[in-house]
């Protein structure tokens, strides 16, 4: 869980990297170059089996420890204050899991599913990756479903990057300190990036 | 400290056995001194009971002094009730109202069964110490103390580790009934000393077998077993449960 959370973390720094290339306000110029080398990279190609296997190990490792801990307490308690000993994000991974899963599904078919056909399928499209980002984003009830979709993911990272650390045996007076404010400090910089993408689009503020 | 008197309502969870199933039985309890003791006050009631020719409830105790790890009641949904750092026989009524609701539960979980009422078996803690909880020491005369050199951090985080009374508060509070805080803390009092060192892989990967054995969950980092530990155990040895486990299973050539 922590090994393909962190490599998953890794990855969306790259990911968040190259979008905000749109908030250069070049009609996507940057943007579209980025993404052409992005998928016309052979390296790349094969990271990104690398990172559909990490997505779903992750999600395989998620769904063993929920069957696992369910099994754990078959009678539940009648009355139980979970809110006086621990914060709601950290015992809603699984939620939380589950809404950036089915936020996936969505986000795949509307920037991925399209590309890949034109890759493999020999599909062609006329619009760049830029267009298509503009077209999406025009549509308001899409944009509220990916801030949703943000807001899912910013308290995952938020508990899931010290969370990953303490995992893999790391927790130090000096140094777990300062892991707990790089987390909070990634979760709130990519969320924030990637809320911005679709809301400025549908405001028109990214030409 | 103010001295009153109260009238509580109780909820408590009464099971037969452990094939029965079990459900919560309300009881009065009148004129309760603020200044008993929790387990004081389920002795009123049961004494209680007894006149009424009724079955008292069965519960765990020993010294009543918050050191042997015996007690273990999920009292108004926080395990030891509702002070930090603090077991039930040493939980006063003074930190309940006249007129309170207090719902009485068992430990839940499947490493813990329920005997009868709030006893629960937790011979799985004493066979995961078995599995590994333990040290080679020659026979003879005692070593002096001191014949051995020790960091004094090394010693303090050991000493802070072996606080824990296996009471088994972190499994009955943690959502995902886990003893890493329990495993945690036996593995880390041993693996900070040098008398530890012998058996150093073998023990992790040992009682963490044994952990999986009987069911326990697994740690998905919520902390809430360090918030309701008596002994305040801190997850900083779920942490080196976890890394002295990483090193052992990646040295061992079993």
């Amino acid at each position: 869980m922590a090994m393909t959370g962190i490599f998953l973390i890794l990855f969306l720094i790259v990911h968040a990297g190259i979008n905000a290339c749109i908030f250069l306000n070049d009609n996507g110029e940057t943007f579209n170059q980025m993404a052409h080398f992005m998928s016309h990279n052979w390296i790349l190609r094969f990271l990104e089996v690398g990172l559909f296997a990490g997505l779903i190990l992750h999600i395989f490792q998620g769904l063993s420890l929920w069957s696992q801990n369910n099994k754990a307490r078959p009678v539940q308690y009648h009355f139980s204050q979970p809110s006086k000993n621990s914060k709601w994000y950290s015992r809603s991974m699984g939620i939380l899991g589950t809404l950036l899963l089915l936020f996936l599904i969505m986000h795949l078919s509307h920037f991925y599913v399209g590309t890949k056909m034109e890759l493999y399928g020999g599909v062609h499209h006329d619009e760049t990756l830029f267009e298509e980002m503009k077209e999406v984003f025009s549509n308001l009830w899409i944009v509220i479903l990916y801030v949703v979709g943000v807001i899912a993911l910013f308290w995952h990272l938020y508990h899931g990057f010290q969370s990953a650390f303490q995992t893999l045996g790391i927790n130090h007076k000096r140094y777990t300190p300062l892991i707990k404010i790089i987390g909070i400090g990634y979760a709130v910089i990519i969320c924030v990036l990637f809320a911005l993408m679709p809301i400025s689009m549908y405001l028109g503020c990214i030409k | 400290m103010e001295h009153y008197h109260m009238n509580l309502t109780l909820k408590v969870w009464r099971q037969k056995n452990n094939k029965s199933k079990g459900k919560l039985e309300t009881y009065q309890v009148s004129n309760i001194s603020s200044e008993m003791s929790f387990l004081e006050m389920i002795d009123v009631l049961n004494e209680q009971l007894i006149t009424e020719d009724k079955d008292p409830i069965a519960f765990d105790h020993d010294c009543r002094e918050g050191i042997c790890g015996m007690c273990s009641m999920y009292i108004n949904g926080q395990a030891h009730g509702p002070w930090q750092q603090n077991t039930t026989c040493q939980l006063h009524m003074r930190a309940f109202k006249d007129g309170d609701t207090i719902v009485v539960e068992p430990w839940r979980s499947t490493a813990f069964p329920v005997v009868k009422d709030l006893v629960v078996d937790r011979s799985s803690f004493d066979r995961i110490i078995q599995a590994g909880g333990f040290i080679s020491v020659n026979t003879g005369n005692a070593v002096d103390a001191n014949a051995l050199p020790i960091d004094k951090k090394d010693a303090d985080d050991a000493f802070m580790a072996a606080a824990c009374i296996g009471c088994g508060a972190c499994v009955a509070t943690c959502k995902n009934g886990s003893a890493m805080l329990f495993v945690g803390a036996k593995v880390s009092q041993l693996a900070l000393l040098p008398q530890g060192e012998p058996e150093r892989e073998s023990r992790v990967l040992n009682m963490v077998a044994q952990m999986d054995k009987e069911g326990f969950g697994n740690c998905t980092n919520t902390y809430a077993c360090e918030a309701e530990c008596p002994k305040g155990i801190s997850v900083a040895n779920i942490a080196r449960l976890n890394s002295e486990f990483l090193k052992a299973g990646l040295s061992t050539e079993d």
